[in-house]
């Protein structure tokens, strides 16, 4: 192998560093009309009125829409729930309430101070212990009636519960009273945002003939596609979607909201080319957000630190709408146990209605979350034993032949190798037993780890696909529908292409953009399954083009197909390669000295779909949720202060079994930003509602994210290559992982540090003193 | 006396070019410089309130967020855009620590690493400080202050 395992330089790279790369909003067809939503300003309330005609007398408006003007349509991922404007009465602050079109931005930005919503407040669902109280209100009065278009999901007829996910494994009960260690953990997680720093924006425009034509910033264009086919009553075929490069996404880009509006809005005005972009407070509280969490762990144990026993309630605030909360909750039931072998088990999944802003994926699909509490609950463990936390966590750790929640059998392939990441972390970060180590009178130093294992909670029918077309020169042109925002998927993709044509990587060219009129259809870009689902893909068109050279070299260089190889850019009889052809001769056909001509241009098909999936059972859980797992762990090493709470972090490293790692520079890149992240997630950030449900942090300066300076003083990565068979080159998925367990690991060494369980987030300096007693600071 | 609300020419000096541009004079810099006429679209906007820096250009070489400028005010400055980075060693050491991701912040790091570049010898507090007027959501940011820490270091050297 010469390409795969090198780090090629992402194939946009120049054009990033030199301002050249061009997101959705970067390409505006003149004379586009701007869209604007009106946000609702009040969390839970009845729409008494709505009153347009000032706003209507504004130049320039075109038109202005309210649920009133639509045919009934309710949308959603799982169950179908959000009316694309709210209908009736709305169910979270910031949520859509008008449309307006107007011919330019300032126009619409009038007319939508000029637009009076009366409300009449309704009870505010303000969290998960208001939605469970008896006699709540409810954020839906007749849950019942939803259509569950995709299921499973199962909501409970009125009450707030949107969903309620179980898994059984073993006789838990019996076996937790038998255990003679037991812990129990409740952890508060708030709702978080991804901020991607290009917030969502949608264009649509309906063509004369019917064709609609949507240009966003969505990691899931073929899933635009069918979605506005649906709600619309149009055919897929005639809806093309296109996306550019996308500024970040982490999940948050993968739920279709704007683009439904943008298609309502220019259907209203005739088809005109109408553009809806967020600002970002809008980006941050009428787009959806991450889930808030409050989950109770319980885990028993043998004397010498096996874990025999759990039972686990998670509750997820899900926020006004269900979106895809109901597959995340089978996601969390499916890897509940973290990477270790419990045999009896019980866990409960709610996602949870409130009146917040709703949710979707978040970076690592409930991973993080999940992952934190279970991990927080390994570590009071091992405390409670006097246990290593390492060592706990190995001799626990699942293991090829073991089964996983759901009773998938683990082989090495779909597994990865847990305790080789351990062994190998315990020399990245010097492993001292995390012991608490003092530096001053005032300040100590500890260690906390953490281990996480995911898979891609796909579709069982998932497909992806790849078109490769051999230009003149012998180049080759790759097409795939995996869209590109961040990760260098699609520079993955191409060094799988150049390894699999012996070709140099820049002989192969990428269509940076995803449009579903021309490329083949990929799922979603989600679940860091693209090099797995595109590679197989690529691979695949790679051997087609192959095939094709060979068939057409055989007969002008009168031999089998079977005598001949490839490599260096020509196909040359396996015995004399000196009898060759090069691509660029057969690129567009061949030309016989004689003039005449055969074959034609050499093109590649290349077809995935994801095998031996299923849906985990309603009442078991049981099923296969993923090709394969990664597995890792990861550590922080803090220095804390006792007295004022404050500290910061010095190291943060990850181990993680990559499979074969494609692309080295952009693999460590990926855990490093993801570890920056799941730090920034712990230590600070937060989505605050006040009382009345109003969302405060809708900006930057009030939703807090890291910066440079915040970030830890050193990121180390490591990989460990247990390959993954049935993956391109054995490479397994590592896009969301880096952020999965750190911030486990951060409240892991603070815990240690400030010798008190520490399960709330963000943690920050107030949450650590409260969780100290929250007294004065005496001798300060 | 100027009106305050009828569009006018003015004369920008962006990229060491003179540009006339019609603008309003209620417009953002940010505005000016994405719009139709000039088609800079290398500043993003990604917040629009001065809070991510995704906008930075440079103001007589002082890295600004274009975001919270008229463009009135900048009419007799010199305004350098990430499209005015000529193989500028900023985007080299970028390209080589592999300092951007999405590459949505990326425009808004260079302007503020390339004015740090010029400044020659900075210190790592001042390079803390001058970089925390951006937000990276993709990368560790420790690419980023190598990358910058980079040509910082060549300017002293
Ligand atoms: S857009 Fe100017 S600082 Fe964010
Ligand atoms: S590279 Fe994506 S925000 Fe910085």
């Amino acid at each position: 192998m010469t390409i795969i395992g090198t780090s090629v330089r992402r194939k946009e790279a120049s054009s990033k560093v030199t301002g050249r790369a061009r997101y959705t909003n970067d390409m505006n067809v003149p004379g586009t009309w701007h869209a604007l939503f009106v946000p609702a300003r009040q969390a839970h309330a009845k729409i008494v009125g709505i009153h347009t005609a000032d706003a209507r007398k504004v130049a320039g408006v075109q038109t202005i829409l309210t649920a009133g003007d639509l045919a009934p349509l309710l949308t959603g991922d799982v169950t179908e729930d959000r009316p694309p404007l709210a209908k009736d009465k709305v169910r979270y602050w910031g949520e859509p309430v008008a449309l307006i079109v107007a011919r330019d931005e300032s126009a619409a930005q009038k007319a939508a101070s000029l637009i009076k919503v009366r409300y009449r407040p309704l009870a505010v669902v303000n969290s998960i212990q208001d939605a469970l109280k008896a006699n709540a209100p409810l954020v839906h009065d007749n849950i019942g009636s939803y259509t569950v278009a995709t299921p499973p999901a199962s909501p409970r007829k009125h009450s707030n519960i949107a969903d309620e996910a179980n898994m059984i494994k073993g006789d838990p009960d019996r076996f937790l009273k038998k255990c003679s260690v037991r812990v129990k953990v409740q952890v508060s997680l708030p709702q978080i945002d991804h901020a991607a720093i290009e917030p969502r924006i949608a264009k649509a425009e309906i063509l004369p003939d019917g064709r609609v034509l949507i240009q966003a910033s969505t990691q899931s264009p073929f899933e635009v596609q069918k979605q506005v086919a649906k709600y619309f009553k149009l055919n897929p075929g005639q809806i093309i979607v296109q996306v550019p490069l996308v500024g970040g996404a982490f999940g948050g880009k993968a739920a279709i909201q704007l683009e439904l509006l943008a298609y309502l809005a220019s259907r209203a005005v005739g088809g005109h080319t109408v553009k809806l972009v967020n600002t970002r407070e809008a980006d941050m509280a009428t787009s959806p957000v991450g889930m808030g969490m409050e989950a109770e762990v319980e885990l028993g144990a043998t004397q010498d630190g096996m874990i025999q026993a759990a039972q686990m309630r998670f509750y997820m605030d899900i926020g006004a709408y269900t979106d895809s909360a109901p597959r995340i909750a089978r996601a969390i039931a499916a890897q509940c146990t973290g990477p270790y072998n419990i045999e009896h088990l019980h866990t409960d999944v709610f996602s949870v209605y409130t009146n917040h802003t709703y949710t979707t994926a978040f970076r690592g699909f409930g991973h993080m979350p999940m992952t934190f509490a279970v991990e927080r609950a390994i570590d009071e463990l091992a405390k409670a034993l006097d246990q290593d936390p390492l060592r706990l966590r190995e001799q626990n750790a699942l293991a090829p032949g073991h089964l996983t929640p759901t009773k998938a059998r683990l082989t090495r392939s779909n597994l990865g190798h847990l305790p080789l990441c351990i062994e190998q972390m315990r020399r990245v970060i010097r492993w001292n037993q995390a012991a608490v180590e003092p530096i001053d009178a005032h300040r100590v130093r500890a260690t906390g780890v953490a281990a996480f294992w995911k898979t891609s909670s796909s579709p069982p029918n998932a497909i992806s696909g790849a078109i490769t077309l051999m230009n003149s020169d012998g180049s080759v042109n790759l097409n795939i529908g995996a869209v590109e925002f961040g990760p260098a998927t699609k520079t993955t993709a191409a060094q799988i292409l150049a390894e699999q044509l012996r070709i140099p990587i820049d002989q192969v060219f990428v269509h940076e953009d995803v449009n579903t009129a021309v490329d083949p259809e990929h799922w979603k870009t989600v679940a860091s399954l693209s090099t797995y689902m595109v590679g197989r893909a690529v691979m695949d068109a790679a051997d087609d083009m192959v095939r094709q050279l060979k068939s057409i070299a055989a007969a002008i260089l009168r031999c089998s197909p079977d005598d001949l190889d490839y490599g260096g850019e020509k196909i040359f009889v396996r015995d004399d390669p000196t009898i060759a052809l090069r691509y660029q001769d057969l690129a567009l056909g061949y030309k016989y000295p004689e003039g005449d001509s055969i074959g034609g241009q050499i093109m590649g098909r290349g077809r995935f779909m994801i095998r031996h999936l299923n849906l985990l059972d309603q009442q078991t859980g049981h099923g296969r949720p993923g090709p394969a797992w990664t597995v890792g762990v990861q550590a922080v090493e803090v220095e804390y202060h006792r007295i004022t709470h404050q500290y910061r972090i010095l190291k943060a490293a990850t181990v993680l079994d990559a499979g074969q790692v494609i692309n080295p520079k952009a693999a460590a890149g990926q855990v490093m930003g993801g570890m920056n992240m799941g730090l920034g997630i712990a230590s600070r950030e937060a989505v605050h509602y006040d009382a009345q449900g109003q969302f405060l942090s809708n900006q930057f300066r009030s939703y807090r994210v890291m910066r440079v300076g915040e970030q830890a003083e050193q990121y180390l990565v490591e990989f460990v290559e247990t390959p993954q068979v049935d993956s391109p080159f054995g490479a397994r998925p590592l896009g969301e992982h880096g952020v999965l367990a750190i911030g486990a690991a951060l409240a892991n060494a603070l815990s240690r540090a400030a010798n008190i369980p520490l399960n709330v987030l963000p943690l920050t300096p107030e949450v650590i003193w409260r969780a100290k007693g929250g007294k004065a600071y005496g001798a300060l | 006396m100027r009106s305050l609300t009828r569009p006018e020419e003015v004369t920008l000096t962006i990229n060491n070019e003179p540009r006339e541009v019609i603008i309003y004079p209620g417009e953002t810099l940010l505005y000016t410089l994405r719009g139709d006429a000039l088609g800079l679209t290398g500043a993003k906007p990604g917040c629009e309130n001065g809070d991510c820096g995704a906008c930075t250009v440079l103001i007589d070489n002082i890295p600004t967020k274009s975001c919270l400028m008229l463009t009135v005010e900048v009419e007799d400055h010199s305004i350098t855009t990430v499209e005015g980075l000529k193989h500028a060693p900023i985007q080299e050491a970028f390209l080589s620590q592999s300092a951007f991701q999405c590459g949505y912040c990326t425009s808004g790091f260079l302007m503020v690493g390339h004015a740090l570049s010029l400044q020659g010898a900075a210190d790592q507090g001042r390079l803390v400080e001058w970089l925390r007027s951006n937000i990276c959501r993709c990368t560790s940011y420790q690419e980023i202050c190598d990358a910058v820490q980079s040509v910082v270091r060549s300017e002293v050297e």
